[in-house]
Formats: C-alpha cells, sequence, structure tokens
C-alpha cells in the first residue's frame, strides 16, 4: 500500500453542526468543529527515528441558559455521545452563578475570504518527507555534520455555527521544515513555516545551518555585559512574541499589562510600528474570533507609541470600545489577545548590520524565555545554535552561549536598524512577521559552559 | 470495545508487515474551572476517545493515530502505521532494536476515595469563589484567580509481544493566585504552589486538603506587602529553597538531562541535548553526598503525576537510583534506548500525552530523598542567606548547564532567624556546581511529593505531568540576584 497523503479530514461540517444545533434545547447554542489532519517526519543522527500521523476530529458545544454559559466538547461524534455533550454544557451552565458580562450569540457575520489552503501541501506524503529529510541527512553526512529537525504537512478544518444564523468556514495548511545541524562542538539552526510546502527549501534550511555550525567551531568566550547585538527574525519573534496579551483589553483591564497606565505615552523608538492583521499575506489563521467575529487590523503601536488594544466584544462593552475581532472561546478569563503581529520593517539587510557593527554579536535564535517582570517586561533565556562575535564590521567566531536578562521594552526603545520583516517562525512564540534587528546595550548577564 | 479495536490494530499491522506493533486507546475527560475577581472564568468539560500504533516495518519505525474507531478507521490507521514505517526506511541507517521485555497481561488503577466528577460543580465553583472573596478582601489585590482541574485516564495497551493492560489514572489539582499592581510594580503570591497550584494522582479529596479560602487571605496579604519589601540583592549567597522550588529545581537540573533520548541526540532540533553524556555515568559527582534522586514510578513513591503501574510501552513501573550519595548513577530508559548504556531491561519511562502522540522517554516522578533537619533547626543554623518559596520563573540552556530561577517571595535569614521579606528573589548557577553546594535536606515531615502538570518535550510537543518529592534544602555560595540587575 502507498502511504496515505495527509489529505483534509472527509467530515461533513454543515452537517455535523446542524445536527448539534437540533439537540440543544438551551437560549442559544454555539458548536465548534475542528478538524486536523497532520503528519510529522522527525530525524536525529541523520536518520528518521520518529515518524507520526493522526486524523481527529472535535466538537465543542457552547450553550447559554438563563444568562449562565458553559462549554463541553467530544470527539465522540455519534448521536448518543453528541447528545450527552450538549447536555453537559447545560448541566455546567444550569449549575453556577448568573454572568452579567454575557453578551447574546452572535448573528449571521460577513468574513473577508483569505486563501490558505495548498492541495499540494495537503497531498505531501510520508514519502515525499522521507525523501526530502534523507537528502538533508546525506548533505549532513558529506560534511560530517549531524542533522537534526523536523518536515510537517499537515491541515486543518473549522467551522462554527450557533442558532442565531451564524456559521463560519475555514481551512488551511500548514507546512514546516526545521533543521538544526550539530559538529563536535558547535551547531546552527534554521526553520521555516509556510502554508504552501513549495515555498520551503529543505536543502536551503540544511545549508543556512550547516554554515552557522561550521562559523561556530571552538567558540570562545567573552564576558557578560551589555552588546550591541543583531537578532535574527527568529530571535526578534521569540521575544517580542511575549508581548501579545499585554495588548488584550482585558489585560489592562485587570491591570496585568505592561500597558497599564502606558497607552498613548511613547515607550519605544520611532521606528517601531505594529499592527494585528490577520489579512496580512504572510500571516495565518482564522479570519474570525472565537466568537465568530470578523477580525480586524489594529494599529497597535504607532511610531513608538500604545495606540490601540484589542478587545472581545464583552471587554469592549466594560471598556466602552469597539470589538475588534480578537475574542477567545467563551466562557474564558482572558479575554482576548492579537494573534497576527505584524512588525513593520525597515531596509538594513543582516549583512548591513554586521558591516556597521564594530564589536557585537549575532544571534540566530533564543530558547527556554520566560518572564521575569511583567512590568518592565524582564525576561531571561538562552541564546542557542549559533551566537557570533563581530568585529570591525565581520562576523570573526563563534561564542558560548549567554543567559540575558533583558526588557523588551528597553529593547524597543532601543532598534539601531532593522531589516524587512518577513515571516518568522522560533519556539517560543506563535509565527510572526517581524524583521532583524540591530539593537544598542542588549543585556547578557551570564555564560554558559558550550 | 477498547481491547477489541487494541488487538485489531496489532492483527493489522502484523498482516501488513510488522515486525513489532503496540497500541493505545485512551479515553481522556477532563474538567476545568476557573474564576477570576468574582466571576467564573472557564467552565468546561471535555472528551476524547481513539488509537494510536505504533509499529516497526522495514526496521524502522511508523505511528499513526485516528478517532475513527470502526473496523474500518483502526485498520486503516494501522495500515498507515505500517506505510509510514516503511517511510522512515528511506532514511535509516540501522534496524531498530529493542532490549527484551515481557508480556503483561494486567489491570490497575489509583486509588481515590472521591471522584471529582461525581462533586457537583456547584461546590467547585463556590470554593474558589470563596478563597477569591478572601483575597479580595485584602486592600491593594488587583486580581484574584482560582482554578481546579481534574483528569481520568482510561487506557488499554497490547502489544505484539502479548501484553494486554488496562489503567485508569485519575488526577486532581488547583490553586489560586493574587495579584497586586502598584506603581511601577506586579507583584504575585500562589497557593499551593503557582502555575495552576498542586496536582496529584487523586481524587477530590486532595482539594479539601488545601484550604484554599484558609490560605488566601495570607496570600494576599503578603502580595501587597512585597511591594514595600527590600530588593533581593546581588551576589553570592546561601539560599534556602521552599520544597515547591526545589521540585521544580530538581525537574529541569536533573530530570531533563537523564533523559536518554536528550542525551543520544534524538531531541536536538527542539528540547536539546544533555551534559550528563554516557562517559558520566557512575563516575560525575553530580552533588554533595547528602543528595540522593529517584527516578520512582511505582505507587509506594506516592500518588504522583509520574506514577502509574505500567508505561506506555507495556515495561513496570520501577525505581531507578539517579544520584547515590551524589553520584551520578541512572538514566530515564526505554526499550529502543536501554542498550545504549549497558542495560539488559528498559527503565520503564515512555509515556504519550493521549491516544495521537507518540510515547517517548519522559520524567516519571523524580525525588529527592529527604536529609534529616528540622526546618526549624536549618533556619537556627543558618547565618545569612536569603528563604526562597513558589517559583515565579525558571528557564535553563539547551543542555541543562546554566539555570536561573526567580521565587515569589524571600525572606532574610539573619543569625539563626527568620527577618525581613525580600521581593524578586532570583538564582543562578551551573548544574553541579549547585547541587554540590547542598550542605542540608530536611527530614521527611517536610516532604513533599509536588505535580509538574506542564512539562512539554517533543515534535509535536506533548505535555506530560510529573512528580516531584523534596523538601526544604540549602545551598551555600550561589549567585542571586542577577535576574533584575541593572
Amino acid at each position: 500500500m502507498s502511504p496515505r497523503a495527509s489529505k483534509s479530514h472527509p467530515l461533513n461540517f454543515e452537517g455535523l453542526a446542524e445536527r448539534v444545533l437540533k439537540l440543544s434545547d438551551a437560549d442559544e447554542t454555539e458548536v465548534d468543529i475542528d478538524a486536523t489532519t497532520d503528519a510529522l517526519t522527525r530525524f536525529a543522527n541523520n536518520t528518521i527515528h520518529q515518524n507520526v500521523a493522526e486524523q481527529e476530529a472535535g466538537i465543542s458545544v457552547r450553550v447559554v441558559v438563563d444568562g449562565r454559559t458553559a462549554r463541553s466538547s467530544t470527539n465522540k461524534i455519534d448521536d448518543e455521545s453528541l447528545r450527552r455533550t450538549v447536555a453537559a454544557a447545560i448541566s455546567l451552565a444550569r449549575n453556577q452563578p448568573k454572568n452579567p458580562d454575557l453578551l447574546p450569540m452572535l448573528r449571521k457575520q460577513k468574513y473577508q475570504k483569505v486563501s490558505r489552503y495548498f492541495a499540494a501541501t495537503a497531498n505531501t506524503t510520508p514519502e515525499d518527507r522521507a525523501k526530502a529529510v534523507a537528502k538533508v541527512c546525506r548533505m549532513a553526512e558529506k560534511s560530517k555534520q549531524t542533522a537534526a529537525g523536523i518536515f510537517v504537512s499537515g491541515s486543518v478544518q473549522s467551522a462554527m455555527a450557533n442558532s442565531r444564523g451564524l456559521f463560519a468556514r475555514y481551512e488551511q495548511t500548514r507546512s514546516e521544515f526545521s533543521v538544526t545541524i550539530l559538529e563536535k562542538d558547535s551547531s546552527g539552526w534554521a526553520k521555516s513555516n509556510s502554508p504552501d510546502v513549495r515555498t520551503i527549501d529543505p536543502e536551503a534550511l540544511a545549508e543556512t545551518a550547516s554554515k552557522k555550525a561550521t562559523g561556530s567551531r571552538a567558540p570562545r568566550e567573552i564576558p557578560a555585559g551589555r552588546y550591541t547585538t543583531i537578532l535574527e527574525p527568529p530571535a526578534v519573534l521569540d521575544l517580542v512574541g511575549f508581548l501579545f496579551y499585554d495588548f488584550a483589553g482585558t489585560a489592562v483591564l485587570d491591570k496585568r499589562s505592561c500597558f497599564t497606565g502606558r497607552m498613548g505615552k511613547r515607550l519605544f523608538g520611532e521606528n517601531i510600528t505594529l499592527w494585528d492583521d490577520a489579512y496580512h499575506p504572510l500571516q495565518t489563521g482564522l479570519p474570525y474570533d472565537g466568537e465568530g467575529l470578523p477580525r480586524q487590523k489594529v494599529l497597535l503601536v504607532d511610531r513608538g507609541v500604545p495606540k490601540n488594544l484589542v478587545y472581545a466584544r464583552a471587554t469592549a462593552k466594560k471598556m466602552k470600545a469597539k470589538p475588534t475581532g480578537h475574542g477567545f472561546s467563551l466562557p474564558n478569563e482572558y479575554g482576548e489577545a492579537p494573534m497576527n503581529l505584524v512588525f513593520a520593517g525597515g531596509d538594513k539587510p543582516v549583512d548591513e548590520m554586521v558591516r556597521t557593527t564594530e564589536r557585537g554579536i549575532l544571534v540566530t535564535r533564543l530558547w527556554y524565555i520566560r518572564e521575569v517582570d511583567p512590568y518592565e517586561k524582564i525576561l531571561t533565556g538562552m541564546t542557542r545554535d549559533g551566537t557570533f562575535l563581530i568585529e570591525n564590521g565581520r562576523v570573526v567566531g563563534g561564542l558560548r552561549n549567554f543567559r540575558f536578562n533583558q526588557s523588551i521594552i528597553e529593547m524597543l526603545a532601543n532598534v539601531l536598524m532593522l531589516g524587512p520583516a518577513v515571516r518568522a517562525a522560533g519556539e517560543e512564540s506563535f509565527e510572526m512577521v517581524v524583521p532583524p534587528m540591530k539593537v544598542r546595550d542588549f543585556h547578557f548577564s551570564e555564560v554558559t559552559k558550550f | 470495545m477498547m481491547q477489541e479495536w487494541a488487538s485489531l490494530a496489532i492483527d493489522t499491522a502484523k498482516r501488513r508487515g510488522a515486525t513489532y506493533s503496540d497500541a493505545r486507546v485512551m479515553d481522556v475527560r477532563h474538567r476545568d474551572i476557573s474564576t477570576k475577581n468574582g466571576e467564573v472564568g472557564t467552565l468546561a468539560e471535555s472528551e476524547s476517545l481513539g488509537i494510536g500504533i505504533r509499529v516497526i516495518a522495514s526496521g524502522a519505525w511508523g505511528f499513526a493515530a485516528t478517532d475513527r474507531l470502526t473496523r474500518e478507521g483502526v485498520e486503516a490507521c494501522a495500515a498507515e502505521a505500517v506505510a509510514i514505517a516503511k517511510a522512515s526506511a528511506l532514511a535509516k541507517h540501522d534496524n531498530v532494536a529493542m532490549v527484551p521485555e515481557q508480556a503483561y497481561v494486567d489491570t490497575w488503577q489509583n486509588p481515590f476515595l472521591k471522584d471529582p466528577f461525581l462533586i457537583p460543580v456547584e461546590r467547585q465553583i463556590d470554593l474558589l469563589l470563596a478563597a477569591d472573596k478572601e483575597m479580595r478582601r485584602v486592600k491593594g489585590i488587583t486580581l484574584a484567580e482560582g482554578s481546579i482541574s481534574f483528569r481520568r485516564i482510561e487506557q488499554v495497551f497490547v502489544s505484539s509481544i502479548g501484553s494486554k493492560i488496562h489503567q485508569i489514572k485519575m488526577q486532581s489539582g488547583a490553586g489560586i493566585v493574587a495579584t497586586s499592581f502598584a506603581g511601577s510594580e506586579i507583584q504575585k503570591r500562589s497557593y499551593p504552589s503557582s502555575f495552576g497550584g498542586q496536582h496529584m494522582l487523586q481524587g477530590y479529596e486532595l482539594i479539601e486538603t488545601f484550604d484554599l479560602v484558609g490560605n488566601a487571605q495570607r496570600v494576599a496579604e503578603e502580595c501587597v506587602a512585597l511591594h514595600s519589601a527590600e530588593q533581593c540583592p546581588e551576589g553570592q549567597k546561601t539560599i534556602i529553597l521552599d520544597s515547591s522550588q526545589l521540585g521544580l529545581q530538581i525537574h529541569e537540573s536533573i530530570g531533563h538531562p537523564i533523559e536518554l533520548d536528550r542525551v543520544l541526540g534524538m531531541e536536538a532540533n527542539f528540547a536539546g541535548m544533555s551534559f550528563l553524556t554516557i562517559d558520566k555515568l557512575r563516575k560525575l559527582q553530580y552533588g554533595s553526598e547528602i543528595v540522593n534522586v529517584v527516578a520512582d514510578a511505582r505507587l509506594q513513591h506516592g500518588p504522583g503525576l509520574g506514577t502509574f503501574a505500567y508505561d506506555d510501552e507495556g515495561v513496570p513501573a520501577q525505581c531507578t537510583p539517579i544520584i547515590t550519595n551524589g553520584l551520578f548513577t541512572g538514566y530515564l530508559t526505554n526499550r529502543e534506548t536501554a542498550a545504549a548504556i549497558g542495560e539488559k531491561r528498559s527503565g520503564g519511562t515512555m509515556r504519550c500525552e493521549n491516544w495521537n502522540r507518540l510515547p517517548m522517554i519522559r520524567m516519571t516522578n523524580i525525588s529527592i530523598n529527604p536529609g534529616t533537619w528540622k526546618f526549624e533547626d536549618l533556619i537556627a543554623d543558618t547565618d545569612d542567606a536569603i528563604y526562597m518559596e513558589t517559583n515565579r520563573s525558571w528557564s535553563i540552556d539547551d543542555r541543562r548547564y546554566h539555570f536561573q530561577f526567580s521565587t515569589e517571595i524571600g525572606w532574610e535569614i539573619k543569625g539563626g532567624k527568620k527577618g525581613r521579606m525580600i521581593k524578586n528573589p532570583s538564582y543562578s548557577g551551573i548544574t553541579t556546581e549547585f547541587w554540590n553546594s547542598c550542605d542540608a535536606i530536611c527530614s521527611r515531615e517536610y516532604w513533599t511529593l509536588w505535580g509538574t502538570p506542564n512539562c512539554g518535550k517533543g515534535q509535536p510537543q506533548q505535555t506530560m505531568g510529573t512528580g516531584h518529592g523534596a523538601s526544604p534544602a540549602r545551598f551555600r555560595n550561589v549567585k542571586v540576584g542577577v535576574a533584575f540587575a541593572k
């Protein structure tokens, strides 16, 4: 038998949503359906060591009963299980206090079309992935290096319907290739992520990672301190990703956002402008939020000044603002968040950033980032897989990895140069459109052993 | 039906050419409740049922999972697993080999007194709202939060060597958090621990032991007081860690580095590797002579999140000495990796998050054995130190050498007495230097088996619950205060 491709889930979304709605006698009922078909080929030590595929469909039902709401979910789609799931949601809803913030479910909405489903990705087979991985492993062996990584392909299909006539449907494919190339005392890394597998070039990514591993051999140790630092897009992504929830109206209401008391005041450099834009050509994800409201493009930071927050419907009502289509599925305590961040970039490529640096550090990737101070937004973490010393405008060799303790607010006030914004993929944040940055006085606090 | 589906998968895989196969049918039920500032936040239940089939064919691994539990669905899934394994063989070096294991036919369920799913949900909400009210009674609290969660995991494991194992695990957990924003500072205090509280393999009786309401006011008062506390100094200090923080220290700087798949490079692209290369086994002085650490999945160790009867490749729960009198003595292994360190049998640490995930080496209960000190005596014996409680942030490099932790609150120890409150405590160091600086561990009466419900590993990433038994301990000459250094 030929391995089957990771093609889309064969579920009848409309029919299933109708079945669930008919089973409910709650005041209002909402049904969310998500079907996933995913496959991931994983390699290490120049061989495939894990190779997996999954197919799943989940149904989630939210009901409103007498001003109270609750949710119940299942992946069992027989009538009895669906009836039990609806009954569980109703029972949960009944057994709680009234929710004074609860709004009626939305009526039918109009959605902007986005096209993020590619048959080439959905039809990628295990053999396709294995052949690409085998090429990368052979490249590594030829260079006396060791390759490890993943090749992902799959699709997700979603539908939302409610008893007030709303119906939304979305489908998207996804593909991802990530590769680490290891040498005895160094490593390099590269990663790409796209709905269209044809835009991913595993060999080119492996080549980039290989060069980083070669270039960082015999890493030297330099003292911790504040350095001019060039952050490649994945490093920028994994840092600024920690800001995303601070833009939630609920986070400001709860006084846990770093923008509490700081909206409208200059916080970052004038070269920092940031939107949330689900429709940007390099973005992915649903064009509607957890209540079915269309997502809007929102200017979050305008030339260094935090301008706008995003709001779910209930948050908007509390804060006398307009909802922006960023709410999470109800019920929840977090409200909303921008999920499609797009930074305005600049025109300085990384090469030029290096050329104009007398002494500094070039960072490929960061790791294990955690928040140390939520208001000053101090983050800690490590560099990883390609950290380089720059002297007199040239990369002169690899460095032992650093720990950093750096306020992101301070960092975005110290950006000296910006490169073109790209779709970046890291490990600590969801994918965003971010530029490389050259930053003044980035704070590396300690050095590790490799 | 669970066993029939699993057996059908094994039979199909064999017919398709698999030389080994195992299947897990899992039925997982969740209940999650949260409250915030006097209102219900999340109120949700979910269930998930499906099968994951792992095979060796053409000498390589394949895995497929589906929630289509019909004859057609299970057969197609098993056939897909075999086809994927054959595709894996396109990029293989050697055939997969595993150390031998016996077949087991068994049924097991962790003991619990009160099924949390049978406790009325309004009682659970009322508990959280009562604690919430107590926290908000304290002036200066800007955010009061509480959460309760329950998991019931039923699974059937069948393998081609003849094992048929049925296990049911019931897990409960809860916690509260008070947050205060003032000036330009956000402070928080959590109870019984941070990031979701305490979780164990127990029923609702666990939640009743916490006394969330009784602790709410204290937690809130400490939170507000932090604003006017002294900042943690910067320099080399003696520190004493409370047992929950020590549990996380064990998790990050012992639990992860001893995962043999990580040591062998299998996690190099994501979770990273380990400084604990094989040449260090039984040679490295990991810690001081009073440091004894075990990986113990057996129920007799306690009802931790790493407790089970059999792991997810059918190997019985075991206790492996990891650090013995300070010497590094053992890894976490599975049937595939055990031979790499000359072991004849797996250590039984293969675990998967759910039916749609591949089992992989995970921590079980990685615990430090209790020492001999009474906590009061330890404080009295300490001249100048900071006592740090309840984790606030954690980070460690991808080979697990260099770590940095901060905690929610600290207390100055001067002349053998607990004194002023310290805010923003943090400490950092190199793993083996840190563990070798341990000179006192408190006794069994201060030992708690903490649950870490959110350990991430693997691609696709899996979240797993792990257990960490610890009692307060003292460490000398540790770097403190770096996290907030200017």
